[in-house]
């Protein structure tokens, strides 16, 4: 799974959370928190789809290092490949 | 009671109305005592207890067991210018006496074109809860209340059973005073000074906004023993003492339901054709727009009075009955 | 029978529309099933019902707008004389209906259901326009003294909901209505001069919505606007009747969040509990201690609940918020607790919520702390009598036996309702409430 392709499942993740929302229209250093205005139930649920989708399991002590779109994809890719490369569903 | 504590002296209610007979007989020589075992024995419920010693034969008479006779004899005395007080030992056995007081002491004032009074007093005891049988437990008072040309009074605190014997022998007419025989032990607070009361009306005995417990004789304490439990859930309820059963000081109550929109009729008489049903149709017909749910009524169970002691108190009305009913009142959704 | 009716779901209801039904006539209920969707001006609510029987006929169509108290469908309860069974029932119904079994127009609907006085279609509008006369033979049940009072207050006795025995209306609930509702028009939007007409026509005025059974729901309409009056009315009810006190205090949150670190490290993400949670639980059991502050003020009397039915303020993407009810928080465990929350937060915002979780609130919790808000000053939710409100936890410094540390620190807010309490039992409770959350593993 490359870059975009994990861009696209968080597109989709986000807007499954905030459906009035364009998320690919996000610059990618943009702090999605705010511009979301997600809180922290919402934060919760997107972690929890990423594991589903993804299978990559975010301890929470690396919540604060991932704020924005760039960081997210770049966190993820180094951990999805390796975790899992059939189906991630 | 306003005098401060250190006038008021602790009497029981047997000993305010012997009180109230030895004031009468001092009072007023025309006033004389018979009945059966009020002499010698001191009253069934020793309420005459020493006044034989202290008044003598002629004014303390013990009669025959015949209830038509010595009643008929009190209104003969009355008609002839005495002040008896005839004592019915219970209300049961005063239906061998029913002839004399319904049909000639109510209505010898009517019969004789204004011509005859009858000055006559009857005290008896009524009320069930002393397992005494079927026979011996009815709360007829509210049969009485039925019939014109009659007054009938239910002294419910010592203060009335002390006050309203003198208030009724002054009555030109005939007046009954029922006294709920479970009441005659029981203790209560008397001003040193304490003499006639009026028997014309009746008494709220504790204010509430919330519903009106309305009651007379030994069911009040149960309804104001059930409007402190009602208060500590928030809903004040408020009691009335309707003393008098006829006439019936409507206004009292109604001015009470005006006030709570709600009423609970609490009567130790069966419920058919009760006094219960009576105050309930008054509050129907003077204050139905005032109403905000039907009056309801707490009265015995329309069985015999039972025997064993937990079914009769299962059939007379009790305060935890009064508690459930009057909650469901006041409360939504009830 | 019983009559199912559009209820209150919320002091500032007035209205609600039905979105769609769940059952069809003949269908058996059981108590607490859903049988039909309403739109407050909040959300849509899933509605349960409380009878035991069979869906005898439904009176009210989806895309109606009716009063609270208008009567939707009626139930033939257990037991009752003449008791049909489903299929009878079912029979029943469609006999009664037109050919095709279904009703087109409320001409029809009208004239079904008064069949001795026919509507003509051209005044179906003027029919529509009674709210006062729900389609349904059933009268009113009104106290003579509560008939009285709304007559003296001008008060409409069919959009009242009774609380009664049988549903009767009684003077608490015209008078509950009234302070609700003073005599006078309807709480109106207030003017500006580029707002369209209101989402909420007149109902003299509203033609009859167009009903037939493959109608769409009803057209997305202006929720912000709706909602911002429905919270408007209760708010300036709060505002305007409470005699609200404020008291805050600083809690070090540092025992709490560690707690939380090592229990989350144990779980996978889907059971991890948020920060909030502790708060929650904190609250009820505080609550348990100081019985007062949960609770109602209905009819100048002070009604504490036994039951601790925590409403939750849930702010929604669109705008506006709602309060659902944690249920018996007391009485769940943390863990418990998180799923209850999340369940709540994910069907608050995706509309499915029931109506008793929206009207069981019996004390409300706002927590702001997300947006890095450091204190909330709360108004409260009538008719309940206090609200929490909780700030963003931060680092501070923190002095503490002669030291100074640097601490997460967290500023907890109560508002209460000073005809219920004073201010020393509020103190009690925020007292109660720090003492819970230095122990954490005790909630």
């Amino acid at each position: 799974m490359n870059e975009e392709q994990i861009q696209q499942v968080v597109f989709k993740i986000l807007k499954g959370i905030a459906p009035e929302s364009e998320p690919s229209s996000l610059a990618p250093d943009e702090n999605l928190r705010r511009a979301l205005d997600i809180d922290s139930f919402d934060a919760l649920n997107f972690f929890i789809r990423i594991h589903e989708q993804l299978g990559v399991n975010i301890p929470e002590a690396d919540y604060g290092e991932l704020n924005t779109l760039s960081e997210i994809v770049r966190y993820l890719a180094s951990r999805v490949n390796v975790v899992d490369s059939t189906s991630p569903r | 009671m306003t005098n401060g504590v250190e006038t008021l002296r602790k009497v029981t209610y047997r000993e305010a109305v012997r009180e109230a007979i030895r004031e009468a007989m001092q009072k007023d020589t025309r006033v004389f005592l018979m009945g059966e075992d009020v002499g010698h024995y001191g009253g069934c419920f020793a309420v005459s207890k020493g006044l034989l010693e202290e008044f003598g034969p002629e004014r303390i008479r013990d009669t025959p067991l015949s209830e038509s006779g010595f009643v008929g004899a009190g209104i003969g005395a009355a008609l002839g210018g005495m002040r008896p007080i005839v004592e019915i030992m219970t209300v049961n056995f005063s239906l061998l006496a029913a002839d004399q007081i319904i049909n000639n002491a109510a209505v010898y004032l009517h019969m004789s074109g204004g011509l005859f009074n009858v000055p006559l007093v009857i005290r008896s005891a009524t009320g069930g809860g002393r397992q005494v049988g079927a026979q011996h437990s009815r709360s007829l008072e509210g049969w009485f209340a039925h019939i014109p040309g009659i007054k009938v009074l239910s002294p419910a605190t010592v203060e009335d059973a002390r006050g309203m014997l003198w208030t009724a022998l002054e009555d030109p007419d005939p007046v009954l005073i029922f006294e709920n025989s479970g009441l005659y032990n029981m203790e209560g607070m008397l001003p040193a000074g304490a003499g006639a009361v009026d028997i014309d009306r009746a008494r709220v005995r504790r204010e509430g906004k919330d519903i009106t417990l309305i009651s007379y004789s030994a069911s009040l304490f149960k309804s104001l023993d059930a409007a402190e439990i009602l208060s500590r859930e928030g809903i004040e309820a408020e009691v009335i003492d309707l003393r008098s059963l006829r006439p019936l000081d409507e206004k009292t109550f109604l001015d009470s339901v005006a006030k709570t929109h709600r009423a609970l009729v609490v009567d130790e008489g069966w419920r058919t054709g009760s006094l219960a049903a009576e105050i309930s149709a008054r509050i129907m017909e003077g204050a139905f727009y005032e109403l905000d749910a039907p009056v309801e009524r707490l009265c015995s169970a329309e069985v015999p009075m039972p025997y064993a002691k937990h079914l009769e108190e299962a059939a007379l009305p009790q305060v935890d009955k009064i508690v459930d009913l009057a909650r469901k009142m006041v409360k939504a959704d009830g | 029978m019983a009559e199912f009716r559009m209820p209150s779901l919320g002091s500032d209801m007035q209205e609600g529309t039905l979105l769609e039904w769940r059952v069809k006539p003949g269908d058996r209920v059981r108590r607490r099933d859903i049988i039909a969707v309403v739109d407050t001006d909040k959300a849509a609510i899933e509605i349960e019902v409380f009878e035991e029987g069979i869906v005898e006929e439904i009176l009210v169509q989806p895309g109606e707008k009716v009063p609270v108290g208008t009567v939707l469908a009626i139930i033939r309860t257990e037991g009752e004389a003449g008791v049909v069974t489903a299929k009878g029932a079912k029979a029943a119904a469609e006999a009664a209906l037109p050919a095709g079994g279904v009703i087109e127009t409320m001409e029809e609907m009208a004239g079904r259901a008064t069949p001795e006085k026919r509507i003509p279609p051209g005044e179906a509008p003027a029919a529509a326009a009674a709210p006062a006369a729900p389609p349904t033979a059933g009268r009113i049940k009104v106290s003579p003294y509560a008939r009285r009072l709304a007559a003296e207050r001008s008060i409409d006795l069919s959009v009242l909901k009774g609380t009664g025995p049988a549903g009767a209306i009684r003077a608490a609930d015209v008078e509950s209505a009234a302070g609700i509702a003073p005599a006078g028009p309807p709480v109106e939007a207030p003017p500006a001069p580029l707002e369209e007409k209101p989402p909420i026509a007149p109902r003299e005025k509203a033609p009859p919505p167009p009903v037939s059974p493959t109608a769409e729901k009803p057209a997305v309409k202006d929720y912000q606007a709706a909602m911002r009056r429905a919270i408007a009315a209760a708010m300036a009810r709060s505002n305007r009747e409470i005699p609200h006190y404020y008291l805050q205090t600083r809690i070090d949150m540092s025992r709490t969040l560690r707690w939380l670190e090592s229990e989350n490290q144990k779980r996978s993400i889907k059971d991890r509990i948020l920060p909030v949670v502790p708060l929650i639980k904190a609250v009820a059991m505080a609550l348990t201690e100081v019985p007062e502050l949960n609770g109602y003020w209905i009819d100048d009397r002070h009604q504490p609940q036994e039951a601790i039915h925590i409403g939750f303020a849930i702010a929604l993407r669109q705008g506006g918020l709602i309060t659902p009810a944690i249920l018996n928080a007391d009485l769940k465990s943390v863990d418990e607790l998180m799923e209850a929350l999340r369940d709540l937060v994910t069907r608050a915002r995706s509309g499915g919520l029931r109506s008793s979780e929206l009207t069981d609130a019996t004390v409300t919790i706002t927590s702001l702390g997300d947006l890095g808000v450091e204190t909330v000053y709360g108004v409260i939710y009538p008719p309940q009598v206090a609200l929490v409100g909780f700030g963003k936890t931060m680092e501070q410094p923190w002095a503490e036996n002669g030291m100074l540390a640097v601490r997460p620190v967290l500023t907890a807010t109560l508002a209460a309702d000073h005809r219920a309490t004073d201010g020393h039992r509020g103190a009690q409770f925020l007292d109660a409430m720090n003492r819970y959350l230095q122990e954490p593993s005790k909630l």
